[in-house]
């Protein structure tokens, strides 16, 4: 079934399947160890650059995606593509654009 | 009765900070009870935090992710000061007189020195480099000769800052030391300052008894660019694993831990372990080495048998081991496990657990007896 789903999603060129609960946990726990170890707890940066909501304006989806997933050569900033996929990193992404709490 | 007793009489040579990441408090805790005497709140972001100790074992300076630099008094379980120093910082050191503190920072990027005693400014000391721009500064220790010695991320150089007259820090100046310097460490006779390299294979080596001489770049072709794994957390050089002739370093990119000879400068050997090394620490009689390591293999520690330069043994303390450190001399260590809220103490000996303490989101432990090393 999650096979069929998944080939579904490709062939449809869909980003949109929200990770289940315990995996947005599993990434809220990356993101704010992970990643907050270089983009500091609060995200306000630190070895890599802020990543709050205004940090991110007029940078698109695929290209955070595409960071995340490949890192970014001649940075600090390594390929996470060996914890996540794709549908994971669009959830990040949509996490950080909103306005931290 | 001879005196007032007004509080519990105490003795600061036994006991430690144990930084709780998220809560932004620290734990003042006493070596060898194994127990915590006090909580300090409202230290700030403490998600990269590191600690200083008075020369009198009484004050303790914690260096937070967002420019915080917190001074507690060990004595009487209160924060005595507090300032905010910067927009974002990555530690700091104390200078061999203990008069002064000074802090590196990524934004602005540069090094600000501050009176210990009252934590005024002394010396602001931008990291310029290019024509104005500003580099990240990390890797900064303290030195003989009331120096301090520091790395320029962005622009790969290497400073020192003699404050013998602190209204007039002398600095000098190595370029070219390499790509990325990420953190650095000094030897514990203060001779050798030495940084990593991120941005390239090899470290840069300082001889401050022979500054003249300029950097010695070492172990230049270690990791060849196309075997370089990714690196999901830089790896520490402070706490200085030297033992036995030997430096204790972790490589980057590759899932092992160097040993170069202080001699030669030459590499003696490359130990596999268990993945990416963050924290490479030798017990202070230098008779272990004990590693830990980039997630995924976060939940490991690997212990160095330095007589024959093996592997000696493998522990899985629990879940995100970020942080030891020794006792003075060495019989436990005591390891940060954050993600189990908790701080384990093992006996270096036997390798045995032997008394655990909670903790929240724990991410450094430091001890008072790093008041009488240089480098700490």
């Amino acid at each position: 079934m999650k096979k069929t789903l998944l080939l579904l999603c490709i062939s449809l060129n869909c980003l949109a399947a929200e990770p289940t609960s315990v995996r947005q946990a599993e990434l809220r726990h990356l993101l704010k160890n992970d990643c907050g170890a270089c983009h500091g707890l609060t995200l306000k940066g630190g070895m890599g650059p802020a990543l709050l909501p205004d940090n991110l304006q007029g940078k698109p989806d695929e290209f955070l995606i595409n960071t995340i997933l490949q890192g970014r050569k001649g940075t600090a900033m390594p390929p996470w593509k060996a914890f996540m996929n794709t549908d994971d990193a669009l959830w990040l992404v949509r996490q950080l654009r909103k306005v931290p709490q | 009765m001879a005196f007032n007793v007004q509080a519990e009489l105490r003795a600061t040579g036994d006991l430690g900070l144990i930084i709780e990441r998220e809560a932004g408090s620290a734990l003042i805790i006493d070596t060898t009870e194994h127990k915590q005497l006090a909580r300090i709140d409202k230290l700030g972001d403490l998600s990269h935090a590191s600690v200083v100790f008075s020369r009198d074992q009484r004050f303790a300076y914690i260096f937070g992710r967002d420019g915080g630099l917190s001074k507690i008094d060990l004595l009487q379980d209160k924060l005595d000061k507090r300032i905010v120093q910067a927009g974002n910082s990555i530690g700091g050191a104390i200078s061999q007189d203990g008069t002064l503190i000074a802090v590196s920072n990524y934004t602005p990027g540069g090094v600000k020195i501050f009176s210990a005693d009252t934590l005024e400014l002394v010396a602001d000391i931008p990291a310029d480099y290019d024509n104005g721009k500003l580099s990240k500064v990390v890797g900064l220790v303290d030195a003989p000769d009331q120096r301090f010695v520091f790395s320029l991320f962005d622009a790969g150089e290497i400073w020192t800052i003699d404050m013998s007259a602190p209204k007039k820090p002398k600095i000098e100046k190595f370029k070219n030391v390499g790509k990325f310097p990420y953190d650095g460490l000094i030897t514990s006779d203060g001779r050798f300052y030495i940084a990593g390299l991120f941005g390239e294979s090899g470290l840069a080596l300082l001889d401050l008894w022979e500054p003249e001489k300029g950097i010695k770049r070492i172990l230049p072709d270690y990791v060849k660019p196309d075997e370089q794994l990714p690196i999901y957390k830089m790896p520490h050089l402070e706490g200085w694993a030297v033992a036995d002739d030997y430096i204790f370093v972790p490589a980057i990119g590759k899932n092992e831990v160097l040993v170069i000879d202080k001699q030669s400068w030459k590499l003696v050997k490359a130990i596999p372990v268990a993945g990416q090394p963050v924290f490479v620490m030798a017990r202070p009689d230098g008779r272990q080495v004990w590693v830990n390591f980039a997630t995924p293999e976060n939940n490991k520690l690997q212990v160095i048998d330095v007589k024959t330069l093996n592997l000696q043994s493998t522990l899985t303390p629990g879940h995100a081991v970020l942080h030891m450190e020794f006792t003075p001399r060495g019989e436990n260590v005591w390891v940060a496990v954050r993600d189990d809220d908790q701080v384990l103490v093992y006996d270096t000996h036997t390798l045995k657990e032997i008394a655990h303490l909670p903790a929240q989101k724990p991410n450094g432990v430091f001890f008072t007896s790093r008041a009488n090393k240089i480098g700490f």
